[in-house]
């Protein structure tokens, strides 16, 4: 059993309706958010799918326990212990950028004025933000993760990651300087096409 | 101030996280070390970089439809309302035909269906009730001898671990008010519960794949015994499982 978390919470009872309701009302305007947390933190979308149904489930057995307050950090928490829990010291927490289903990705933004070339270029800056992203190491991925693409704050983060504010800090100092590293040497290296 | 504290601070200034002492500190250094200044503007650029827009991903809207279907709605109150009225559309029926060869196809469905909906709803607790495993072992020669005394038959348990199903434990419950065997498998985070209730006599079968409130289940009958896997990977791993399971027993 080491490795699966047991879940708590009562029997099942189809009747509650009205709990299952607040709760999708709560937690499922969130869902891209999770499944962009999974994405980064897990190798493939089969495994992201998993985890962030499993994170979902969990939640709502456990949404009893939820004191208020934003659900996000609350359920980013849970996804992250699904992820640490199914695939501890496994090779699938390296996040690969597989550029087959890019499909998957959102679709890339256009702001409202842009030429086709500008509109190139911001496609193309985040490609290979992702990629860099998603080779940082896991520690630091899911600061830029929970910082950057998802904005929580620096105590929404703490929560999340269970440490202290100035692990948070000193992680993410580490997270941008590595991924400022990694771009320049990308950007610099011609990787333009 | 020194550099190393700047370096950390700056970033608290870039998300707007510092107090007000000491961004006035932050200020003071960085207005007299040209390196720090010129490491702030390039982390205040690659932050404006960073458009959420562009880095996201979009939930598949399967996904969103999975996890709407696995939790409990009104849908499923409505649900068993209409079994009700199909219990009573039953009883009419069996007045009507009465004694005829129809009436116990029917009534053995009936059956069939009650049963597999108390399979699902052990496996549903067994996932809730902190009740997953009596006993806990990856080990099928600990987890077999464990029911001796507790059932009247020892139900089969294989380790699939090699084919990706890991076997965690087992566990006594009840379906249909008989005690019977829960061999308890992972397969990568979803848990499968692998029924077990003795059932002397009774003729092999062979698979058949049924999906009750979003769970699969595998029925199969063999050597005396009625078999259910239950889970909520889908069908073809399920099938898989059980044919991984029948060939690991015959070995």
């Amino acid at each position: 059993m080491a490795g699966y978390p047991m879940m708590a919470g009562g029997v099942v009872d189809l009747s509650e309706g009205g709990k299952a309701e607040r709760f999708k009302a709560l937690a499922l305007p969130h869902l891209d958010d999770v499944y962009t947390l999974a994405r980064y933190l897990l190798r493939g979308a089969s495994d992201a799918d998993d985890a962030v149904q499993e994170c979902y489930l969990r939640a709502f057995r456990h949404f009893d326990t939820f004191r208020g307050g934003p659900i996000k950090p609350w359920l980013f928490a849970i996804l992250r212990n699904v992820c640490h829990a199914a695939y501890a010291g496994s090779a699938r927490l390296v996040f690969t950028a597989d550029g087959a289903d890019e499909s998957q990705a959102a679709p890339i933004w256009r702001e409202h004025g842009d030429t086709p070339e500008q509109a190139m270029l911001r496609r193309h800056e985040s490609e290979t933000m992702r990629r860099l992203i998603g080779e940082l190491p896991a520690e630091f991925r899911e600061m830029i993760v929970l910082r950057e693409i998802n904005d929580l704050s620096y105590r929404d983060i703490a929560t999340v990651i269970e440490a202290p504010i100035g692990t948070v800090m000193s992680r993410l100092a580490r997270a941008r300087g590595m991924l400022r590293e990694a771009w320049i040497a990308a950007e610099g290296g011609g990787v333009s096409r | 101030m020194n550099c190393d504290e700047a370096s950390i601070l700056m970033h608290a200034l870039i998300d707007g996280e510092l107090d007000a002492g000491h961004a006035r500190e932050l200020e003071t250094h960085i207005a007299t070390c040209a390196g720090c200044a010129a490491r702030l503007r390039e982390f205040h650029e690659l932050h404006k970089m960073m458009t959420p827009a562009g880095l996201r991903y979009t939930a598949p809207a399967s996904l969103r439809v999975s996890i709407e279907g696995k939790l409990p709605a009104p849908r499923l109150a409505a649900a068993s309302r209409r079994s009700v009225l199909r219990g009573f559309a039953v009883g009419a029926t069996a007045s009507a035909l009465a004694a005829s060869g129809l009436l116990v196809m029917v009534m053995r469905g009936d059956d069939e269906r009650r049963v597999l909906g108390e399979v699902v709803s052990a496996h549903l607790r067994s996932l809730q009730a902190q009740h997953l495993t009596d006993v806990v072992s990856t080990d099928q020669h600990t987890v077999k001898p464990w029911f001796n005394g507790r059932l009247d038959v020892a139900p089969p348990v294989a380790e699939l671990t090699a084919q990706g199903f890991t076997l965690l434990g087992g566990r006594l419950d009840y379906v249909d008010a008989k005690p019977v065997a829960a061999i308890v498998y992972r397969r990568r985070v979803h848990i499968i519960n692998l029924f077990c209730a003795p059932a002397p006599g009774s003729a092999n079968r062979s698979a058949t794949m049924e999906s009750l409130h979003g769970f699969n289940v595998r029925r199969w009958s063999e050597n005396g015994l009625n078999l259910w896997a239950v889970s909520d990977i889908n069908a073809d791993e399920l099938m898989e499982f059980g044919e991984k399971f029948e060939a690991a027993l015959r070995q």
